[in-house]
């Protein structure tokens, strides 16, 4: 007798609790309808946006997000991913994705623009955890600094010269904080490299 | 503001049978019964995004939002909700209202949410929000809830502004920078700006910085409310 009320007794938890989590999810799934299309448009106009600061929009006639493979770098053991810009059908520019392991706290994450001719039309960093005030420099919104990389190649500065000064290299580092612009220094020259290993396939697209 | 704090006190809020005492909700949520600075809950995201004024307003309001249609929500089904499901039953009624606000979030206010990043879920977890729905909103009706929430809502949110307010000023020496991420589209400039010259006290914008500045407003809030026990 007492063990059929108890049964009787979660049962009927069971029952309130199946229905509690049924009508959240009815609402969960309404508002995940009505918010879907801009929550995609938001993202794709976020990533438009950092890759057209890394390569002058007027470079290409190809939507980029359209035209983007994945690659695995053998030398950094990850996929990178690389949006080709092509005008009139033909390639005529690279964005590849590149990430420095290496820096204060966490992975910097960006996005690095390398011209045809294998100079740099921009860098950006899009995610990182550097610390507030000193590190953070990378940031375009922080200072100049990033812009510094416009217009370098894989030979201009020379090799020996692609790091921060005080090491005797061409870029500045931030007061305080060396750890993290060398970081993005070294990454930007490694994805410098990887655009040279697969230049080859991606221009002949 | 003695006589105030113990004459309020004397009152037993969570065993009203009168109507609606909005004066003496909102101010145990905002005041006397605090629940960052009182009941010391839910200070990890406190500590943890009030490095702005911005970020420390938008978590507050998202905040604020779950814990008033929490407690509305528990209040209204709370004949439903046996005493061994009920703890269950909030859960999936807090989890649900904040993974919509995150959408929501995610939709009208793209920016702030990446910036909060994870604290937005992770407000679930606020230990204020089930305490109110525990302590208050079972026991409570829809009205008096309600006003409980938002009172609970602002008290957090208001700590939340101060404590991001001193630690952005101190830190980068401005005050409401980045205001149009959570108002309007083209940037404003912050309401106070040091300048250039102003070179930040870079520990109050680091956790240490939150800690040491929430132990201080904790001291002014005590110096403001003496203890009975001493008396």
């Amino acid at each position: 007798m007492e063990s059929k009320r108890s049964i009787l007794h979660s049962r009927r938890h069971g029952i309130v609790l199946a229905a509690f989590a049924l009508l959240v999810t009815l609402a969960l799934a309404i508002a995940q309808f009505v918010t879907k299309d801009r929550i995609h448009d938001n993202e794709r106009n976020r990533v438009q946006s950092t890759l057209a600061e890394v390569l002058p929009k007027h470079s290409y006639d190809h939507p980029l997000e359209d035209n983007s493979i994945e690659i695995f770098d053998q030398i950094a053991n990850r996929y990178r991913t690389c949006y080709v810009a092509s005008r009139n059908g033909k390639p005529v520019a690279i964005i590849i994705t590149a990430t420095a392991a290496d820096g204060y706290s966490g992975d910097i994450e960006m996005l690095v623009g390398i011209l045809a001719d294998g100079t740099i039309s921009g860098v950006r960093v899009t995610k990182h955890s550097e610390t507030p005030g000193l590190g953070d420099a990378i940031e375009v919104q922080r200072s100049a600094w990033i812009k510094s990389f416009d217009g370098k190649s894989r030979t201009v500065p020379a090799e020996s010269r692609w790091t921060v000064k005080k090491h005797n290299g061409e870029f500045d580092q931030f007061t305080g904080a060396t750890i993290t612009p060398q970081a993005v220094v070294i990454e930007v020259q490694n994805t410098l490299q990887f655009f040279e290993t697969v230049k080859p396939q991606l221009f002949n697209l | 503001m003695n006589e105030t704090a113990d004459s309020v006190s004397d009152i037993p809020v969570d065993s009203q049978t009168t109507g609606p005492d909005w004066k003496t909700l909102l101010f145990n949520g905002l005041w006397h019964n605090n629940p960052a600075m009182v009941q010391l809950l839910g200070l990890c995201p406190l500590l943890a995004v009030s490095n702005t004024t911005i970020n420390g307003l938008s978590l507050g309001i998202a905040t604020a939002f779950t814990v008033l249609l929490s407690n509305i929500l528990v209040s209204a089904t709370r004949q439903f909700l046996l005493p061994e499901i009920r703890i269950p039953a909030y859960v999936i009624i807090i989890s649900g209202i904040v993974t919509m606000i995150g959408l929501l979030m995610n939709a009208y206010a793209h920016d702030i949410y990446l910036r909060l990043g994870i604290f937005i879920p992770l407000i679930i977890t606020n230990c204020a929000i089930l305490a109110r729905a525990e302590a208050f909103a079972s026991r409570n009706p829809v009205v008096e809830s309600a006003i409980d929430g938002i009172a609970t809502g602002a008290g957090f949110a208001v700590v939340l502004v101060a404590l991001g307010a001193i630690r952005e000023l101190i830190g980068h020496g401005t005050l409401l920078a980045d205001a149009h991420l959570l108002f309007g589209t083209s940037p404003l400039p912050p309401l106070i700006d040091l300048g250039e010259d102003y070179r930040g006290l870079l520990v109050a914008i680091l956790p240490p910085g939150a800690f040491i500045l929430f132990g201080l407003l904790l001291v002014v809030k005590n110096l403001c409310t003496p203890d009975r026990k001493l008396q």
